[in-house]
Parts: C-alpha cells; sequence; structure tokens
C-alpha cells in the first residue's frame, strides 16, 4: 500500500483539516438552530449560548405555524425545486447526449451557444421574462417559476454533461445499437447511469439558489397561493421591526428539505462511481 | 456463397479519405483477419461492414444482400468489442439474452442458446454474475457469448484479445480458433498483431493508409508478399531490408532477407557488428549494425555470439526479395 497514505500522521492531519472545514461550514447553521429555539432577548444577549430552561421557548415556531399558510410555502418550494430539476437533468442530459455522441453541421456553434448562459446571469432578462409571463397568462403560477429556473440550470447542466458523457465508452453505445437497442433506450439504460455522478453534481450545484431564490417568486408569483418558502420568510422581516424568532424558525425548518436532498442525491454519487463500468 | 462482399467501398470523415476502393469477398466459414498498423482504416472498415458508420460510397452484402442501408441489428451481424462493452447493469445471462428479447424470440429458444453458449465458453457457473465481477478473461468470454447466442452470419472481432495479458492472450486465441471450426460460422477479426493474423487466418488483409495492400493465405503472404511494406509487416522478427548494393557493386535496389534465412558464415557477404543479442533458449536474435542499417538474425539453437562482435552473415540468394524504390516488388 502507498506509503504516504497510510501515515497515521499524514491521516490525522487530514482528518484535522476536514473536521475543521465542517466545524466552520455547520457553524452559521448551529447558530440558526439553537436561537430559533430561544426566546427574542436571550437571543440578542446571548447569540452563542445554548437554550437553557430559562431561554427556551418555541414562539418563534408557534409564530410560523400560525402566521401565513407556511405548509402552502414549503409544499410550493418543494415543486418548484423538484420539477425544475427533473428538467433540467432531463433536458440537459438529452442536449449533451445529442452534442457529444452526434456529429451534425453547427454541433460546435450549438455547444457554444448552449454554454453562453453560463456567462449572461438571466436576471439581465427579467423585464422581458415578466412580460413574456403576463402573455402567456403564467403570472402566479408555479409554472412559471419551473421554466425559468429550467433554463436557468440548463446551460451548466449541458456544459458538464456533455464532458461527461464523451467519456462513456463508444463500444458499448455500439454494443447496444447492434444488439437492437434504439437511441432512446441507449441514452436511458446505458449512457445516463453511466454519468451519474455528473448528474448528481448537476443537481446539488441547482437545487441550492433555486431553493433560496427570492427574486423570482417575488416577481413572477408573489400571490399568496404560490409563495415559496423563502418569499413566505420574508413576512417576518419588516422595514422597523424583525420577528427574528419567525425568522429563525422559518430558515430551521427550510433546511431540512435541502438537506434530505442533498443526502438523495450524494448518495447517487457514491453508487455511480462504484458502480461497475466497462473495464 | 460469398459471406461478404465489399464493392468499391470508400469512406471519408469530411476531408480525410479514410477507405480507399475497398474490394473484398470473404467465403462462408472462412475466417479473414484485417492487420495493419494503427491509423490504416481496419477498424473503420469493420464498423462499415457492421453498419455503425455509413459508408461513403460503394456496396456492401452480407449473405447476398445489399446491405447499405440496413440497420446494424438486423445485418445478421455479432460484435466482439475490445474493451468488451458489456452493459454494466445486467448480469452475464442479462447480457446474452438481451439482443434475442430485442428480435422477440421465445423463451424456450433464449434459454436453449444460452445453456449451449455457456457450456461452450465455460460460463455457467457465472451466469447471475455482474461485469464487475468478473475477471478480463471472464468478460472476454461473456462478450464472445453474447455474440455467439445470436448465432450470426458473420462474426466481427474488433482487437479482441489486446486488453488480456500475454498468457491469456495465448489461451483465448487457441479458443477462438476452435470455436471458429466448431461453429463454422464465417469470422472477420482486427488486429494490429501479426501473430495473430498468421496463426487464425484463413486470409489475411493487410492493410495501410486505407488500402487493401495484398489478400491471401497466411502462408501466401508470407512466402509472396507483394511488396515491401507486406514483407516487413508479416514475420517476427520482421524482414531485415538494406540496399542491395551491399551485395552487388552498383546495384541501387532494395533487398530483404528474412531473419530466420540469415546464418554465420566465415566467408559471408555480409559483415556486421552485433550490437544487442536476445538469447530465448530455442533461438538466438542478434541485433547487429550493418554500415547505417539494422539487420537482425534469428538464429536457432543455442549460440555464443558477444556484444561488439564482428559478425560475417550470410544468406541463400533465392531466399532474398528485391524491391524498387517505390517498395514494390521485383522478385
Amino acid at each position: 500500500m502507498n506509503k504516504a497514505r497510510s501515515n497515521p500522521l499524514n491521516t490525522a492531519m487530514m482528518h484535522g483539516a476536514l473536521i475543521v472545514y465542517t466545524l466552520i461550514a455547520l457553524f452559521p447553521v448551529f447558530v440558526i438552530l439553537i436561537n430559533s429555539f430561544k426566546e427574542r432577548r436571550s437571543i440578542f444577549r446571548e447569540p452563542l449560548a445554548l437554550p437553557n430552561s430559562e431561554s427556551f421557548s418555541t414562539i418563534g415556531y408557534e409564530t410560523v405555524m400560525q402566521q401565513g399558510d407556511f405548509f402552502l410555502y414549503f409544499q410550493n418550494s418543494m415543486i418548484v425545486t423538484v420539477a425544475s430539476l427533473f428538467f433540467v437533468l432531463l433536458f440537459g442530459a438529452m442536449a449533451a447526449y445529442a452534442l457529444s455522441e452526434y456529429r451534425f453541421k453547427g454541433n460546435m456553434l450549438m455547444g457554444l451557444y448552449l454554454a453562453l448562459g453560463i456567462m449572461i446571469p438571466i436576471r439581465i432578462g427579467t423585464v422581458a421574462i415578466l412580460e413574456m409571463m403576463v402573455a402567456t397568462g403564467l403570472v402566479n403560477t408555479l409554472w412559471a417559476l419551473i421554466l425559468v429556473y429550467t433554463a436557468q440550470g440548463l446551460p451548466l447542466a449541458v456544459f458538464i454533461l456533455s464532458e461527461f458523457m464523451r467519456q462513456v465508452s463508444d463500444d458499448l453505445k455500439n454494443a447496444g445499437r447492434i444488439d437492437g437497442l434504439s437511441e432512446y433506450t441507449i441514452f436511458f439504460r446505458l449512457v445516463l447511469p453511466l454519468v451519474r455522478p455528473a448528474m448528481a453534481t448537476v443537481a446539488v450545484f441547482n437545487m441550492i439558489p433555486i431553493w433560496n431564490d427570492l427574486w423570482f417568486p417575488l416577481i413572477l408569483a408573489p400571490a399568496e397561493e404560490t409563495k415559496t418558502l423563502t418569499l413566505g420568510s420574508q413576512v417576518f422581516i419588516g422595514q422597523f421591526v424583525t420577528d427574528w424568532n419567525a425568522v429563525l424558525s422559518a430558515l430551521s425548518m427550510a433546511i431540512l428539505p435541502v438537506l434530505v436532498l442533498y443526502v438523495i442525491f450524494s448518495r447517487q454519487l457514491i453508487r455511480g462511481i462504484t458502480s461497475g463500468a466497462v473495464k | 456463397m460469398t459471406a461478404l462482399s465489399l464493392k468499391n467501398v470508400n469512406k471519408s470523415f469530411g476531408d480525410v479519405h479514410v477507405l480507399k476502393d475497398i474490394n473484398l469477398d470473404v467465403d462462408e466459414g472462412e475466417f479473414v483477419v484485417f492487420v495493419g498498423p494503427s491509423g490504416c482504416g481496419k477498424s473503420t472498415l469493420l464498423r462499415v461492414i457492421a453498419g455503425l458508420e455509413d459508408a461513403t460510397s460503394g456496396e456492401i452484402r452480407i449473405g447476398g444482400d445489399v446491405v447499405n442501408l440496413t440497420p446494424p441489428s438486423k445485418r445478421g451481424i455479432a460484435m466482439v468489442f475490445q474493451s468488451y462493452a458489456l452493459y454494466p447493469h445486467l448480469n452475464v445471462r442479462g447480457n446474452m439474452t438481451l439482443a434475442l428479447k430485442q428480435e422477440g424470440q421465445s423463451k424456450s429458444v433464449i434459454e436453449e442458446r444460452v445453456q449451449k453458449a455457456s457450456r461452450m465458453l465455460n460460463l455457467e457457473p457465472y451466469l447471475e454474475r455482474y461485469p464487475s465481477e468478473l475477471s478480463g478473461g471472464q468478460r472476454q468470454r461473456v462478450a464472445i457469448g453474447r455474440a455467439i447466442v445470436r448465432e450470426p452470419e458473420l462474426f466481427l472481432f474488433d482487437e479482441p484479445l489486446s486488453n488480456l495479458d500475454a498468457a491469456l492472450r495465448m489461451n483465448t486465441r487457441i479458443e477462438i480458433a476452435a470455436l471458429h471450426k466448431q461453429l463454422g460460422a464465417s469470422m472477420i477479426y482486427v488486429t494490429h498483431d501479426q501473430t495473430e493474423a498468421m496463426t487464425l487466418a484463413d486470409k489475411i488483409v493487410v492493410l495501410r493508409d486505407g488500402r487493401v495492400e495484398q489478400f491471401g493465405s497466411p502462408m501466401e503472404l508470407y512466402n509472396n508478399p507483394a511488396n515491401q511494406f507486406v514483407a516487413g509487416f508479416l514475420g517476427s522478427p520482421s524482414m531485415n531490408f538494406f540496399p542491395a548494393g551491399l551485395v552487388s557493386e552498383g546495384d541501387d535496389r532494395t533487398m530483404g532477407v528474412r531473419p530466420e534465412d540469415l546464418f554465420i558464415a566465415e566467408d559471408g557477404l555480409l559483415s556486421a557488428r552485433v550490437s544487442h543479442v536476445e538469447k530465448l533458449g530455442g533461438d538466438t536474435n542478434v541485433i547487429a549494425r550493418l554500415n547505417d542499417h539494422q539487420i537482425t538474425a534469428r538464429l536457432f539453437g543455442q549460440h555464443s555470439v558477444e556484444e561488439g562482435e564482428e559478425l560475417r552473415l550470410s544468406f541463400n540468394p533465392q531466399s532474398a526479395y528485391h524491391f524498387d524504390q517505390q517498395g514494390a516488388r521485383l522478385y
């Protein structure tokens, strides 16, 4: 075995660095969580103290549950995120496959055109998007958000996935063709499982910005029944008074589904890497 | 009857002309090997036959039918790939049955063919395993099994042995030869290894730069090469070439002598300084400098030749080949 790798000092240092990084990354989440269980005064007096019998309070959660339709917001966010990710992955993978697998005129140009979106932020087009959504009657529907987020996620998805698809063995696809599989079967059954780690990467990259976005929900779907979680939490932040208990409680609850989705995708990531490939 | 016939087949990728006017007839039951250096177009030719690439022009017939527009799965072929290309999500049985299921064969036919093929290839204990749980040699056998169950008119092998280690390669080569006898099917086999070509083939096609240099049985090609390229490509170690002027004054042709035709002689025509000796036990390969040319002599048995020694080598003039300046064979 590699000597450098089995050296206990190296291992300890590596783990030390990783643990420190984990602590730094988790610290804000930790602060939000503990303060969400404290009463208002203790939040400001000792923000880093754990809730004790004196300062413990669930007032924030109670406010969140009473005010506004929190579960609806939750559901909206979930629907928008999952649907957008699904479309980003589906269309992104299909476009990437076409670009990497088939030789056709303008292949390179098409690839560049699709990748252009990585450099140009979609928010520049907000006014035009709003006009389009009004014209098509999609304002205040979840579809408006799903479509925008799909468009926003596609460029990076196509870019990353086409790189990975190029690495999928030609022999495998040709074996499928000789065995009489259709191009769609080859794509869905042979190629997609092999690029699953890349798909998980793309999903994770896209998930957080969609879940956290405030801009497009505020502009395209501010109606009560289409509010997302981020937008819904804004009711607790006022110009003069902010209900910090409620804000922190809402945020704590908003973290959970992202964590669940992340765990699902990272499991896919690991499974994709370890599944037996061509050789 | 001809199993495969190619007529004036051309293939270009954009401006690059890869296959140039290929004409070829393969008889039923023949084992034909395409051999040539890398980049000569042999794999492309195989892919054109398989239908994975379209020929730019020309006619491809398999079993008498023109198949230019037939998709690969309907051409009556099966292919074994260099990287095996097993489906990672299916077990051995699944890999072998997929094509038959696609063809819509009945369950009993599928079961019977899998039984037969797995018995032939000693794959019975592994039918439920996944490709990632098999060794290289086993994967190779599964890839061959996947081809056998389809009972094709024509087998295509794309460098199937190049990922195996030397010992396994030799065994698998013998197995493939045995398989060919047993099945009696026509096979086309692509390789860059001339040993594989010589040992397996009924007929060899030597390709260079997208052209057929020569087509014939291994011994025809060995004994009677059409040009300097074929002469140098077949045979191991490869043929020695040197200016004929070294032997007879004023001759501007190139002379070729096989290493096994050279022998040590006191009054030999060629005087060379030994630069390296390979002692293989059965043979001794002597690599020597003849003026500016490197020549190899394959001496049978064991010889006590030392590096730096001055050797006189001779050969029977009948066993020498003569080529003109363009490499064409004179006699």
